[in-house]
């Protein structure tokens, strides 16, 4: 079970948690083509590496965050607000920050 | 009978307790100390088993956790029993019932031996491709034939009687195993003040310092073990396996609090499981020997020679009165001496090595014990016992060259094909491995977390060498004890040791459990498998519940020979939890029984059962689903309910429904975004229908929400989706608009709700409340703060059954006072309870979705005939782009339509298909489902809701349903309004 640094509540078991899928994808206006909508409602990264990540701290404080996660080692490399860019570290795919 | 295996002295065994227990029936004596095989073995006892497949006679080949053999069945006759524990492990305690296991009608006389005889029938994957034709006898004939013919063991048929524990724990390191070095690591970490957990599965500290004679570390192990305890910070956990080792240093550990007992005082959980969160994690968990893969290598009496050593130092039990010692390496003329030391007559050293040097050899030599060096076992006979074996000279191409004249009289082989670390932990937190050519064995490589191996775990075969590793790992800064160790001589792998019997019957074990051998694992690679994930399959060696720890490297070198490849590029197979088998009640812990699963109940629950309410299940909700009178089935029940609510009224308890309070001043613009119709203009004191769709434009829950104030809203949600709403309103306003200043906040659990509904609903309920509740001053779609038999609350004019209703809501406490009220005084004018049942149909009468119902995640508002809730004008809102995606306007999209049977008393199943066409083809084009159905009195007939393909366009046509018995129901597509079209009642 892995253990995530909730920014607000510190370290806790991934029980407390749910992980909201890819972070930083954009909704987009309504104006946009079906390709665009249908990227955003469907298409999402899925490295081998570093995937940027929601996260929400449901069965505790109930905020949102963002991570960094390996995916190959289940190791958090960043976690840092909603709304925030991810830390540049090398390994995180250009694509997740495009959207 | 007496113990004539047993010495007069040495072990760690109290000989002034004896303890009585019974063998399949017969009693024997033991000691306290004693394992149950370690005290069938000092009657001589070594046949404690069958094997799985073949039915062989099979005795313990080791003295631990690692045992695949000696399989036993603890039953105590009070409901407690335990299939597959290993003899090698089970505490010694009176009254102890032991059966063996997988035999019939006795382990010495077993029919199914028979097996055994047939066995060229049954070489590996011989279930694969036996049963596979005619396809006819899979249910009848083969299913049946392996469904008795698996399993070792007998499930228990009764209910656990026994309690079990969990407990969390933090600490900064954990020490796995309590041999020279985990005792070395917690004793260097407790010292320095850091929160210390040490596990051992054994009864004891000292690990392998107690499968030796009285050392030089005695008195050491003695002062570790009593300054451990004294220190608050440290945890000694003994009998406690560390059973699996997770992501993030997360562990459990398995502790047996009353096995070694029998006793049951009612007190203590029978087992603890602990979860541990690890700062670093210190693996000492030594290693364990390797069996030789030699024919009739699995004879009782054929066993680990380290195995032997434990059970003489240990135990003061001799395995065997002439042992034959068959070795690969240096480690096995340890048991040699020590076995000569205790009496008896060394038959032989057979080594396979050509010259092997060193102390031990010598002193081998110097005890006059005869050594045929470069030689093999390549036979043994007996039938329930080894009594003699068979030795060939082996050449350094690994041929035999000359057979020794006659066989070796023995009564237990001794063998030692080198030594694995213990890396099964290491490798389940993902650390990678590495193959050590002079241990012909892996090794821990890179660690994946913060662990560390010390001692043999980590391929260090010393003690001294173990100490510092440990006490290193553990932070240093102790001083240890001197030890000396020997110096032992370089191993010569010879992984399928060749034999001159010919034939089939000769069989080398590689999986002594399951039953494979040398042979099955060159069939495997013959029939094209190449990856050892697929070898272990296909033979199934390394798949029983000792998971092979004796085994797999011999697998793996054996295919790897097969293949002519080097060890490490066939790979090793994965190490999973558990390490030894674990019981389910452990991991459940006390989730059982009434806390499997909370129970959620409403205010006026206990008047619901009081009053004869059947209660239904609504996610954890238990709801009353309707009220029978003294004599009265479901439907009549139903029935008389729903015909009473339109006739005079009714009473339900609504408080499940999910209740959402919304503050902010920019509520009222969130509410407009996720809901699809417009929010920007309701007015306090009125409430509003509302849909919500997700942003692929598919229905996600509905519900009625009132406006309090312009910055105070008061949302309902379904009862199941509740959680759902809320969870994704707060991320939509802390993610996707965190410049919205909104609030949410559940109050489901606040407010008991309460529907009256019915053309009498007002009568009875003016008299009630304080407040005018006349059509003009609450109409239809408004609600107002009123005091309800004396309690403040809100009473919304919403309805979900189109008659005129009042949903009083009042705080949650005053739920059942407030319900009485309204019970006694509609008592004049017959008012009924009602349940969920009859809301249902009620609400269907009337055409009212249910999300989860009528909608399966794929439904638009525009499928649902609901144009009319999804504004135009709004720029935007959750599902709006959705909505306009080409496959959600296609024409031939499942629409919700009515279906009316031609018989009026057909009531249709949820969930039956809808054909165009009555004519029955394979396969039948489906065109649509029924989603509910229902007969209903207020009708006079069966009502129903579908899902059907293009169903708007439909109306008035005839389709047809399908039945389970082949027949075909008639219906016609109709409007989904059944009573009351004009919708006038609801506004009265």
């Amino acid at each position: 079970m892995l253990l995530i640094e909730c920014p607000f509540c510190g370290p806790r078991a991934e029980t407390e948690f749910h992980c909201g899928g890819q972070a930083h994808i954009v909704r987009p206006s309504n104006d946009v083509d079906d390709t665009a909508w249908e990227s955003y409602l469907f298409i999402r990264n899925n490295p081998k590496g570093i995937h940027a990540e929601r996260w929400v701290h449901n069965h505790g404080c109930g905020r949102w965050f963002n991570a960094l996660r390996d995916t190959v080692s289940d190791r958090f490399l960043a976690i840092y607000a909603m709304g925030e860019k991810p830390p540049a570290i090398d390994g995180l795919e250009d694509g997740n920050d495009k959207r | 009978m007496t113990q004539s295996h047993r010495l007069a002295s040495g072990g760690r065994i109290d000989r002034s307790k004896a303890v009585r227990f019974t063998f399949d029936g017969h009693s024997f004596d033991g000691f306290a100390g004693d394992t149950l095989a370690s005290a069938l073995l000092a009657h001589g006892v070594h046949l404690m088993g069958r094997s799985f497949k073949y039915h062989r006679p099979r005795g313990p080949i080791a003295a631990g956790s690692e045992e695949p053999n000696a399989l036993i069945q603890l039953d105590d006759g009070n409901g407690r029993t335990d299939p597959n524990t290993r003899a090698t492990v089970i505490e010694l305690f009176a009254g102890l019932r032991a059966e063996s296991q997988n035999r019939w009608p006795s382990l010495e006389r077993d029919v199914g031996v028979i097996n055994d005889l047939f066995s060229p029938m049954f070489p590996a994957a011989f279930y694969y491709k036996t049963f596979m034709w005619p396809k006819s006898w899979w249910e009848s004939v083969y299913e049946p034939f392996i469904r008795a013919a698996a399993g070792l063991g007998h499930a228990p048929t009764m209910a656990d009687p026994d309690r079990y524990a969990h407990r969390h724990a933090h600490c900064d390191l954990l020490v796995v195993g309590a041999g020279p070095a985990g005792l070395a690591a917690a004793l260097a970490a407790g010292r320095k003040g850091g929160r210390v957990i040490l596990v051992d599965e054994n009864n004891a500290l000292g690990g392998s310092l107690l499968n030796d004679a009285d050392g030089p570390l005695e008195a050491w192990l003695a002062e570790v073990s009593s300054e451990l305890a004294g220190l608050d910070h440290v945890t000694v956990l003994t009998r406690t396996t560390l059973t699996a080792y997770y992501d993030h240093n997360y562990l459990t550990a398995l502790e047996r609090i009353t096995d070694h007992t029998g006793l049951v005082d009612g007190k203590s959980p029978r087992q603890r499981l602990w979860r541990i969160r690890a700062g670093r994690v210190v693996l000492a968990t030594g290693a364990i020997e390797r069996t030789l893969v030699f024919a009739g290598n699995d004879r009782p009496g054929v066993m680990l020679a380290s195995a032997a050593r434990t059970y003489l130092h240990r135990y003061a039990v001799l395995v065997g009165r002439t042992p034959l010692i068959f070795t690969n390496n240096d480690s096995a003329y340890r048991a040699a001496l020590d076995m000569r030391a205790a009496g008896t007559s060394i038959a032989a050293i057979v080594d396979i090595r050509s010259n092997p040097q060193g102390a031990l050899i010598d002193a081998a030599r110097g005890d006059g014990i005869r050594i045929h060096t470069g030689s093999v076992v390549v036979g043994t006979d007996g039938r329930h016992r080894v009594h003699q074996a068979s030795i060939a000279r082996i050449g350094a191409d690994g041929r035999l060259s000359e057979t020794l004249g006659r066989p070796l009289a023995c009564d237990c082989v001794l063998m030692s094909g080198g030594w694995n670390p213990n890396v099964s932990l290491f490798s389940q937190g993902r650390g990678r491995l590495r193959f050590d050519d002079a241990l012909a064995a892996f090794v821990p490589d890179r660690a994946m977390q913060a662990v560390e191996c010390a001692g043999a775990c980590a391929g260090t075969m010393t003690t001294a060498g173990a100490l510092s590793e440990g006490a290193e790992a553990g932070g240093g800064g102790i001083d240890l004890p001197a030890v000396e160790d020997i110096v032992e001589g370089p191993l010569q792998p010879v992984w399928a040791v060749p034999s001159d019997r010919t034939g089939s019957r000769p069989k080398a074990f590689v999986d002594f459990q399951n039953d494979v051998t040398a042979k099955d694992l060159g069939i495997a690679v013959r029939e094209g498998m190449v990856s050892i994930e697929h070898v272990k399959r296909f033979t199934t060696t390394g798949m029983a519940t000792d998971q092979g720890k004796t085994s797999n490297v011999n697998a793996l070198a054996i295919v790897a020979g097969q293949l002519d490849a080097a060890i490490p590029a066939v790979g090793t197979t994965t190490f999973r939890p558990p390490y030894t088998p674990q019981t389910f009640g452990a991991i459940v812990g006390s989730g059982r029984g009434r806390l499997f699963d909370p129970v959620r109940k409403t205010p006026m629950h206990g008047w619901a059962e009081a009053n004869g309410a059947v209660f239904e299940d609504v996610g954890n909700w238990k709801r009353a689903r309707y009220f029978p009178r003294p004599g009265e089935d479901m439907h009549g029940a139903v029935q008389r309910e729903c015909m009473q609510v339109r006739e005079t009224c009714g009473l339900m308890d609504a408080s499940t429904l999910g209740k959402i309070d919304i503050q902010g001043k920019d509520a009222r613009e969130f509410l407009n975004r996720v809901y699809t119709n417009a929010w920007m203009k309701l007015a306090p004191g009125k409430c509003r229908y509302g849909l919500m769709l997700r942003d692929d434009g598919f229905v996600f829950d509905d519900g009625v929400t009132a406006c309090i104030a312009d910055d105070h809203f008061h949302m309902t949600t379904t009862t199941g989706g509740a959680p759902r709403v809320l969870a994704w309103l707060e991320d939509l306003s802390q993610t996707e608009w965190p410049d919205l200043e909104v609030y949410f906040t559940s109050v489901t659990e606040q407010w008991a709700t309460m529907t009256i509904s019915g053309p009498n609903a007002r009568e009875v309920l003016a008299p009630l409340v304080s407040e005018d509740i006349s059509t003009d001053a609450l109409p239809h779609m408004a609600w107002m703060e009123a005091t309800v038999a004396g309690v403040k609350g809100r009473i919304f004019r919403i309805s979900f059954t189109g008659e005129v209703s009042f949903e009083v809501n009042v705080p949650a406490g005053y739920g059942q006072s407030v319900w009485e009220a309204i019970v006694e005084r509609g008592k004049v004018r017959e008012l009924c309870v009602y349940g969920t049942e009859t809301m249902h149909v009620l609400r269907a009468e009337k055409g009212y979705i249910i999300v989860g119902q009528e909608t399966d995640g794929t439904a638009t508002p525009f499928d649902l005939g609901m144009d009319w809730i999804v504004s135009a004008k709004k720029p935007d809102f959750i599902g709006k782009r959705g909505l306009e995606r080409p496959d959600l306007k296609a024409a031939d999209r499942k629409q919700l339509v009515g279906l009316l049977t031609k018989d009026p008393d057909m009531v249709l199943e949820e969930g039956a298909q809808v054909t165009a066409s009555d004519r029955i083809t394979i396969p039948m084009p489906m065109i649509g489902h029924v989603t509910s159905s229902y007969m209903s009195s207020n009708c006079g007939r069966s009502i129903a809701l579908a899902m059907v393909r293009g169903g708007h366009a439909l109306n008035g046509r005839t389709l047809h349903v399908p039945q389970l018995d082949g027949s075909v129901v008639d219906v016609t597509v109709t409007g989904t309004v059944f009573f009351d079209i004009e919708g006038a009642r609801i506004h009265g």
